[in-house]
């Protein structure tokens, strides 16, 4: 167990814990955008940046990544944390000015509603979290799509923008997406999702259409799992 | 399944076998294949990923990362221009403009008679000589409008005669 | 080359080697560094090749890494004499080798004239280019030919290794470098014994140790002149650290943009090889130790510490968080050192001479040379090797001579896109690493880029943003949205869009971007635009309040017009108009048309009456 003190309250919490997880553990709330349980961290949107003070020397740092270390002292509302924040949104708001989610979290947090930059027109809502990219290759495993490209022109998406053929339609990467900037389209027997459309399974009990056939062949790839058994629905099991 | 053209395939797979499949030897083997056809034809990255077993979209994002890679044909004559800070003190952006108004393009683009490829690069270390073009791998110094001229003029010509 | 078997045969074979290099012996030496390459050397060495044959003359030419007075390539250096000729042209050489070679009469014209004095100067060491440098690390440059071993071994080389192998313990070597007091030569100026203690201590193998050859910042080309002109220095600094560190691997990251460096770091490696200086069992030690060259892809954020692993692993180059250092978990999250290449030509120098020596030179904070390329506005361009502590004026004046043109000197820019502009005010500020940071710039990789009364102080901070944005990796939001709008506003200053409080937004901006950015990409972006507004805020203030631009730099507020006092109607400016703006009859002073003149400058450039002015 390490101790720690955080926005002067004691802290003890388990070793290899993100200083992140200790304060939410102890009711202080960090906002995050790129951080999910269910995927790694990568530190992107520098959100949830602390001052961190160790010894005589203090460090701004992201609370995400930063593992919990014995009397450290962190601060999560300092001036110059809650000053890369604000920017952070800034920013965020005039690369984004579509997404609500910003929109929101730059209300909660006092930033101006109104940018001091020019609005971008072609981002849509995507802050380059990547989370998608994560999920897909950390917990789906396909890697259907990645980043490309560097700095202001980095991008999310399929190879070449064209349709992916690893791709299984899952649509965690939509579900996963924390501004709703992947677009999925599920109509009766079709799903569309990165500019492909996938052909629907029905269910083996009820008939309706409930997961994509390439998801459910690619599950049974994987898990050795006959198709036959994975083609009943989550209701019907 | 899109059927992959046999020399390009034969020839990435040669290249692949030399770095032994070594998934980090992924930038290598595109700077060979870079090397061999002056761009990345989309064949060759499939079989990369057939026979390295790297992911399509990690070998795209590593392909449009570096500056390096180019994943459209280049022209016959790749210009690079230095944008280092020495060069650019010496007035390397007005030699770039230059370059753009007697070729027509701008970085990163090759004209539509694929004989010139305009790009430009941060530094290729030779600031004695700035501001510094390089072309199809030559280095030339202290360039100004009249040497542009005099550089670029019988290779357009040279373009048109063939 | 046959395997040197034991430190007792490497000072045979040194002896051997050094009684058939005989200093007095008639030599020509000629630099083949990249620079005097673009200038044409090749073609003047295989020029001195033949007419020495055609004469009959029994007299080596050797092609030497780089001599550093790259502003007076192509250098031939003709020995035992040592007489220095510069800027030898194809045709000078038929004199050269019947008259010096042959007889040792000088050709005066090929002498170095100094501006000043007017005095032409017999020697190299006598050049005030070279007179005040100490050049520890880059004198071998100008002796030996980098494609050969027995060259480097003739001088001494693998010397360092040899002791360290057979004398010291690597405990014994940590301490040696740290009382030394080296410091890191690429930028972050980190003690590197006390780095090189830290990953000995450090748990996980295998251990790698790595030299860094990206050196990305525009405008500095030592680390290419030292790679290509002495490589065997930077192997030799290698497997000296890797004995010490506990390391068998290990990796030399070379930027993509320089070929012969590459090319001259292969051969090294393999005549290391074949020697038995690299692989197994290095000089009967026991030790076995090899290196691999990795080349960039081309990104300067792969001089980061972080993406270089990234790139050496074969992914795109985003650095990460460094919590966890990289002397802990670095390469495929091993324990690594990595190093500059500099830093590693060093290490053989402290084990041959010792730490206190080594000490005794530089600063109480930074010890030892430094090596700078000096460029831009500047008489002689080149690289200087100086001891820490020699101020920027000597550096500029005594060795650089000076502006060109008889222009006046405005600032040094150091350290690359992380570091600051120093203004004349500043020219007795001692160089080394920590006076540089307390004046707001670093001394990074070692670029010292001067600039005139004729460069613009926005312009140059806009240079650096545009640079970075397009180098920023684009992982996190301060730096890759940040950077931009931040370029944004500085091409709006410069486009005559500038408003009151831009620089102010500036400044706020910038301390964001530097706390919240996750590497120092990002983190030292605004330094700059921050050095820049510091020193030159009448520069942004006549961009912004009155749309001038002092240095007539930027095209949106600046004018051309010709003095009809100089001009000859000689119709020049005509034939070089894009855009048709200049006119005039012929034999009557000509005029230029302000609204569709584009300030491209081509007619600045052909006008040789000195009559376009620009205001």
């Amino acid at each position: 167990m390490v101790n720690l003190i955080i926005d002067g309250k004691k802290i003890t919490a388990q070793e290899d814990t993100m200083i992140l997880e200790a304060a939410r553990a102890a009711g202080i709330d960090i906002p995050t955008l790129c951080a999910h349980e269910s995927v790694s961290r990568s530190g992107a949107c520098r959100l949830c940046v602390v001052k961190m003070r160790k010894g005589n020397r203090s460090k701004i740092v992201t609370s995400c990544l930063y593992p919990v270390e014995e009397g450290i002292v962190v601060e999560t509302k300092n001036e110059r944390v809650l000053n890369v924040r604000r920017l952070v949104l800034e920013l965020l708001l005039a690369r984004n000015p579509e997404s609500n989610v910003i929109a929101d979290l730059a209300k909660k947090l006092s930033v101006t509603p109104q940018p001091r930059f020019t609005m971008d027109t072609d981002k849509g809502k995507c802050i380059l979290c990547r989370s998608c990219v994560r999920v897909c290759e950390e917990v789906v495993g396909v890697s259907a799509i990645g980043l490309s490209r560097r700095g202001s022109q980095k991008t999310v998406g399929p190879p070449y923008n064209e349709e992916s053929a690893v791709c299984i339609g899952c649509g965690a990467c939509a579900f996963i997406c924390p501004t709703g900037h992947i677009e999925m389209e599920t109509t009766e027997d079709k799903r569309i999702i990165w500019g492909r459309t996938f052909k629907m399974k029905t269910c083996d009990v009820c008939g309706r259409y409930f997961a994509p056939e390439d998801q459910l062949k690619y599950i049974s790839k994987i898990t050795g799992v006959p198709l036959k058994e994975l083609a009943v629905c989550m209701d019907c099991r | 399944m899109k059927k992959v053209t046999t020399t390009i395939e034969a020839k990435t797979k040669e290249i692949i076998k030399k770095y032994n499949q070594d998934k980090s030897s992924l930038i290598a083997v595109l700077q060979e294949i870079q090397e061999q056809y002056n761009y990345l034809p989309k064949d060759a990255l499939t079989t990369v990923k057939e026979e390295m077993e790297i992911p399509a979209s990690r070998i795209y994002e590593v392909a449009t990362f570096y500056d390096s890679f180019s994943l459209t044909p280049r022209g016959e004559h790749v210009i690079k221009l230095c944008q280092g800070t020495a060069c650019h003190v010496r007035g390397a952006a007005a030699i770039l403009d230059k370059l753009e108004r007697t070729l027509g393009i701008k970085p990163g683009e090759t004209t539509s008679d694929q004989k010139f490829t305009l790009e430009t690069v941060n530094c290729v270390g030779a600031c004695a000589l700035g501001p510094v073009m390089v072309i199809d791998g030559e280095y030339h110094g202290q360039v100004n409008m009249a040497k542009v001229d005099k550089i670029i003029g019988p290779l357009k010509k040279g373009a048109q005669l063939s | 080359m046959k395997i040197i078997a034991d430190t007792k045969a490497l000072h045979q074979l040194q002896k051997e080697l050094k009684e058939k290099w005989d200093p007095q012996k008639p030599m020509v030496t000629i630099c083949a560094g990249t620079g005097c390459r673009g200038y044409g050397c090749v073609r003047v060495k295989e020029a001195l090749e033949t007419e020495i044959e055609k004469q009959k003359l029994n007299v080596g030419v050797r092609a030497t890494g780089c001599f550093g007075f790259c502003e007076k390539g192509p250098l031939v250096v003709i020995h035992p004499q040592k007489i220095f000729y510069q800027q030898v042209k194809l045709n000078d050489v038929p004199d050269i080798v019947a008259k010096t070679v042959a007889k040792g009469e000088i050709i005066e014209k090929l002498l170095y004239r100094d501006p000043n004095s007017g005095e032409r100067i017999l020697k190299e060491e006598d050049v005030p280019f070279y007179k005040k440098q100490k050049r520890l690390i880059f004198g071998s440059n100008g002796l030996i030919d980098p494609t050969r071993i027995e060259d480097y071994l003739a001088i001494g080389g693998y010397c360092a290794l040899a002791k360290a192998l057979s004398e010291m313990s690597p405990e014994g070597i940590i301490g040696e470098i740290k009382k030394a007091g080296l410091r890191g030569r690429g930028g972050g100026g980190f003690l590197a014994g006390a780095k090189w203690e830290s990953c000995r201590k450090a748990h996980g193998s295998p251990k790698y140790i790595i030299a860094n050859g990206d050196e990305g910042d525009p405008g500095a080309y030592m680390d290419r002149s030292l790679m290509e002109g002495n490589p065997h220095s930077v192997i030799e600094g290698m497997i000296i650290g890797a004995y010490a560190i506990g390391a068998n691997e290990g990796f030399i990251y070379v930027r993509n943009e320089y070929p012969l460096a590459v090319m001259h770091l292969t051969l090294a490696i393999a005549s290391a090889r074949e020697a038995g200086l690299l692989g197994k069992n290095i000089l009967g030690s026991g030790f076995s130790f090899d290196i691999s060259i990795s080349k960039g892809g081309g990104a300067f954020v792969c001089g980061e510490s972080s993406a270089l692993f990234a790139s050496i692993e074969g992914r795109a180059g985003e650095p990460r968080a460094k919590y966890i250092h990289a002397v802990e978990k670095g390469l495929w999250d091993k324990p690594t050192v990595l190093n500059n290449v500099e830093t590693w030509a060093n290490v053989p120098l402290i084990i041959n001479k010792g730490a206190d020596w080594y000490a005794s030179i530089g600063t109480e904070k930074s010890k030892g040379t430094k090596i700078f390329s000096l460029v831009g506005k500047i008489n002689n361009t080149g690289l200087v090797e100086v001891p820490m502590g020699i101020t920027l004026r000597e550096i500029v004046y005594d060795m650089g001579g000076g502006i060109p043109k008889g222009r006046k000197f405005k600032a040094v820019q150091t350290g690359g896109p992380s570091g600051g502009c120093i203004p004349e005010s500043m020219l007795d500020l001692p160089v080394d690493f920590d006076k540089l940071y307390e004046v707001g710039s670093m001394m990074g990789s070692g670029g010292m880029i001067v600039m005139d009364d004729r460069s613009c102080m926005v312009d140059v901070a806009k240079y650096f943003l545009a640079f970075l944005q397009d180098e920023s990796c684009g992982k996190c939001v301060p730096c890759r949205e940040g950077v931009r709008r931040m370029r944004d506003i500085l091409e709006d200053i410069c486009a005559g869009k500038g408003k009151e409080g831009d620089v102010e937004l500036l400044e706020t901006m910038s301390q964001a971007i530097s706390d919240g950015s996750l590497c120092a990409l990002g983190g030292s972006a605004p330094n700059p635009v921050l050095s820049t507004i510091k020193y030159f805020r009448q520069e942004y203030d006549a961009h912004i309040k009155k749309k001038r631009c002092p240095a007539g730099v930027c095209k949106a507020l600046i004018k051309y017009s010709i003095n009809p006092e100089k001009c000859t109607g000689c119709g020049m400016c005509v034939k070089v108009c894009p855009t048709a703006a200049a006119s005039g009859e012929k034999k009557k002073p000509h005029t230029i048309d302000n609204e569709t003149c584009i300030r491209c400058g081509a007619c600045i450039e052909s006008c040789k009456f000195d009559a376009i002015n620009v205001e």
